[in-house]
């Protein structure tokens, strides 16, 4: 009977301390294992703090441009205004993919980048004064999208353009429109920025387990999130009418801007290229990242060179982007199938990152943490 | 010579008469049944706490049916209703109250709830129902029961002995076809999957770097694959009995530590139970007693040692037919050509248990055949992650998505539909490859055709059972 007490309680202590969100202690690192944490700290203070520091300094130079525009309605103050739109919307491309802590709470990439903008709706709350952009049903009147129809879309030409801002019955409304929609972009980006370099960076790291909440999961599973929904779909996708019976050039990004789409894809592609490779953001050195922990996995596995066709796929992409027209609005009105051939050779590192690469990392596609057999 | 070596047909119907009469003590059938209910009790509300109804049952807008079973669907809000038949019965089983009627209700509301959506297939569910099923002709209330209790004239002290050796059979059917599943060369010459699954258990006190050393994956394959054809064996054998169960212990928390199974390492430790002398079954119900502050000198003392059961020939036969379906239905896959693991055809209710780490990807087209006008359909519209996961790369799922996205289009006005996939899979670590013919219209295909005909080659040869 002794005995069976014994196991009896053996198996209740495990099944105390086995439970499904156990907090393990994390073993020391020998150099037989691949140093997950090393790479969390390497993602956290080498690519995604300084990919805000820089977004939020773009931000920055934006805010005071839009200042002095809205102060001072002047083409060279219009012309000084959409380039720091444009240089900010770049680096937003950069931070866009990290939607984890707070900018998974504030839901950081649905408000700054829902396109195409809803211009009826901004032309109503202007009207009204009366906006709520933290209510998720307007997403499509703020980020970067608003003010890119705020930029350039407004009006046919500069000339009147700058008239909604001046002579327009509306034109203070409408300032007013314009600085609370980038003052917001900015609070948003400083609180996840502040987020990141408060309280969220430690956890970030020592959340290095291998569970579906644990960090290396979350942020693979939003990386090819970003990667399939936002850039393959977004950018390219939906705009050449892959997922539509007809092609839907008015959902390209940067719509207004016209000659910006193809810079963001270009940029955006750059961007979840580095993260792959573990690029710093700031002088684009090597570091740890799924490369080397996919080369590291294949050591014990002897399979294909997965990093190596993931790296290759990423370069046949771009070139293929390259070859587009700086409007991808145009693009699609004048060639489509250039844009999904783009589309087809995007598609291939969807595969190959969301199939071959979360396979050989172990790292499931859901979040339900339903039981396995 | 040749009579003695031969057994007529007779000598033969006269050894399995006599094994049917044969007696034994009924506590390790009552044991079974009060841990069994428990257990199921335990399941039901965690998973009920684990706000997996919701997410599994109630957000879904579209379920996987199994062939022939998609009028078995969720019930909306009654659902909750569903569960809470199913955890009630499962108390009324471990108390032996009413207990045919509980574990029919058990039974049937359990397997409801596995049919509603195939998404959420797993071998021990499979194995829950199947336990069900057989207890629902054992038995296992005649002992240590409130049934026996109320209708005392009804109680027993012994049971044929057959009722018990069934639910052992059972269970040893589970291990060694586990283990002859793991007899191919993917699992015993390459140690997959389990090289994939084990380096990402890194966080593991102790285990964790361990699991990084190539010897270690081949340590776990074979060990495995030897543990669960021996186990059936050395649980049988007495002189092992002891030792077979402390690796059942030892196994199973293993198993829990490593992989997310949920309850069912507590599960099968428990039922290995049964293998124990009767002897032991009364220390536990002893032990029970205290707990539950009865006397079980007292009750034993009502009971004659000589009162037995009798049970209908009928329950016999479908006890035994049951039996030789489990020993049959796993090999249909044999039938089916192409290579299991590729086609999946003939793999579930097989007891392939944590055999194949297997993803796909796949992307379907909406095609009006008339104007040749296309789109690509959003998954993420219609299925949930975990939906779409387990879409990927069995063709079944993927052909009654393709029909439900047909129904859904045309509901909205489209015509002339066809549905084409685009797809890849991903098996055992192989790069991933295309898997169902880009160029054949779903449409065109059901369930009931062999999965060859619409998937593309597998480039690779798997060889063993």
């Amino acid at each position: 009977m002794k005995k069976f007490l014994c196991i009896i309680t053996a198996i209740t202590a495990v099944m105390a301390c086995s439970s499904d969100d156990s907090n393990l202690v994390p073993e020391e690192n020998t150099t037989d294992n691949f140093d997950r944490k090393a790479m969390l700290v390497h993602w956290a203070d080498q690519i995604i703090i300084p990919s805000y520091q820089s977004f939020n300094a773009e931000l920055a130079t934006l805010s005071t441009a839009i200042t002095t525009f809205t102060a001072n309605v002047t083409p060279e103050n219009l012309s000084d205004a959409r380039q720091a739109y444009r240089d900010a919307y770049l680096s937003f491309q950069h931070v866009a993919m990290f939607e984890i802590g707070a900018a998974e709470n504030v839901r950081f990439r649905d408000r700054l980048n829902s396109y195409p903008t809803d211009t009826d709706e901004i032309h109503s709350f202007i009207s009204t004064s009366n906006y709520d952009f933290s209510l998720p049903s307007t997403n499509d009147t703020q980020g970067f999208p608003a003010l890119d129809y705020l930029l350039y879309g407004v009006a046919t030409d500069d000339a009147s353009l700058l008239e909604f801002y001046t002579t327009d019955t509306n034109a203070e409304e409408n300032k007013e429109y314009v600085r609370a929609v980038t003052s917001t972009i900015q609070a948003l980006s400083q609180e996840v920025l502040s987020n990141w370099q408060n309280s969220f960076r430690s956890s970030f790291i020592e959340n290095d387990g291998s569970s579906a909440s644990a960090s290396v999961d979350k942020l693979t599973n939003d990386f090819v999130f970003y990667y399939e929904k936002a850039l393959r779909a977004g950018k390219i996708g939906i705009p050449a009418g892959v997922f539509s019976n007809e092609p839907l050039p008015g959902n390209v990004e940067a719509l207004y801007a016209n000659d910006l789409s193809k810079q963001l894809a270009l940029e955006a592609l750059d961007a979840t290229q580095g993260f792959f490779e573990g690029k710093a953001h700031t002088n684009g050195a090597n570091g740890p990242g799924y490369d080397d922990y996919l080369e590291f996995l294949n050591t014990i596995k002897n399979g294909e060179d997965l990093s190596g066709l993931i790296r290759a796929q990423f370069a046949t992409a771009k070139s293929e982007i390259n070859g587009l027209n700086a409007s991808f609005f145009e693009q699609i009105q004048t060639d489509k199938n250039a844009m999904l051939q783009a589309y087809d050779e995007l598609q291939r590192n969807v595969i190959l990152m969301k199939v071959d690469m979360l396979q050989a990392l172990s790292i499931d596609v859901d979040y339900i943490d339903a039981d396995g057999d | 010579m040749l009579t003695i070596l031969m057994p007529t047909v007779t000598n033969v119907n006269k050894l399995i008469t006599n094994y049917l009469d044969q007696h034994t003590q009924a506590a390790p059938l009552a044991v079974f049944r009060i841990f069994f209910g428990l257990m199921m009790f335990v399941s039901i509300i965690r998973f009920w706490v684990n706000g997996w109804i919701e997410k599994l049952y109630l957000e879904p807008k579209f379920h996987f049916s199994y062939y022939g079973f998609d009028w078995v669907q969720p019930l909306g809000i009654y659902t909750y209703v569903l569960f809470a038949v199913c955890a009630i019965s499962a108390i009324m089983v471990a108390l032996g109250y009413k207990y045919r009627m509980a574990i029919v209700l058990f039974f049937l509301s359990f397997t409801y709830i596995e049919l509603m959506d195939k998404t959420t297939y797993l071998n021990h569910y499979y194995f829950i129902s199947c336990l069900a099923f057989l207890m629902i002709f054992l038995p296992a209330h005649r002992y240590f029961s409130f049934d026996a209790k109320f209708a005392h004239e009804r109680a027993a002290y012994t049971v044929p002995k057959w009722t018990i050796d069934c639910i052992k059979l059972l269970l040893a059917i589970v291990y060694l076809y586990a283990g002859l599943a793991k007899l191919n060369s993917d699992w015993l010459l390459n140690a997959m999957p389990l090289k994939i699954w084990l380096p990402s258990k890194y966080h593991l006190p102790f285990l964790g770097d361990l699991l990084q050393q190539e010897w270690m994956h081949y340590a776990f394959s074979w060990g495995g694959a030897a543990y669960d054809l021996a186990i059936p064996f050395l649980l049988f054998y007495k002189p092992t009995r002891l030792f077979a169960f402390v690796l059942v212990v030892v196994f199973h928390v293993l198993t829990r530590v490593l992989f997310p199974i949920g309850m069912f390492p507590f599960i099968m430790i428990v039922s290995a139970l049964i293998f124990f002398d009767p002897a032991v079954h009364h220390k536990i119900l002893s032990m029970v007693s205290r707990l539950i502050g009865i006397s079980k000198t007292a009750w034993d003392a009502n009971i004659s040692k000589l009162k037995t059961v009798a049970v209908p020939q009928t329950q016999k036969i479908v006890v035994g037919a049951f039996i030789v379906f489990q020993l049959m239905f796993p090999w249909r896959y044999l039938l089916y050509p192409g290579e299991l693991f590729w086609t999946e055809e003939g793999f579930r209710f097989s007891w392939r248990v944590m055999l194949i780490e297997k993803a796909g990807y796949a992307q379907f087209t909406v095609k009006n055949a008339k104007t040749g006008k296309q789109f690509t359909v959003n998954n993420a519209d219609f299925l949930t992650t975990f939906q779409e996961k387990q879409m990927s790369f069995q063709p079944d799922f993927i052909i009654e998505y393709a029909h439900f996205l047909a129904d859904h289009f045309k509901n909205q006005g489209h015509q002339n539909l066809e549905v084409y996939v685009e797809s890849y899979v991903a098996l055992n670590g192989r790069l991933s490859a295309p898997y169902i013919d880009p160029t054949v219209n779903l449409l065109s295909v059901d369930e009931s055709m062999a999965r060859t005909s619409i998937l593309l080659p597998f480039n690779d040869t798997i060889k063993g059972l």
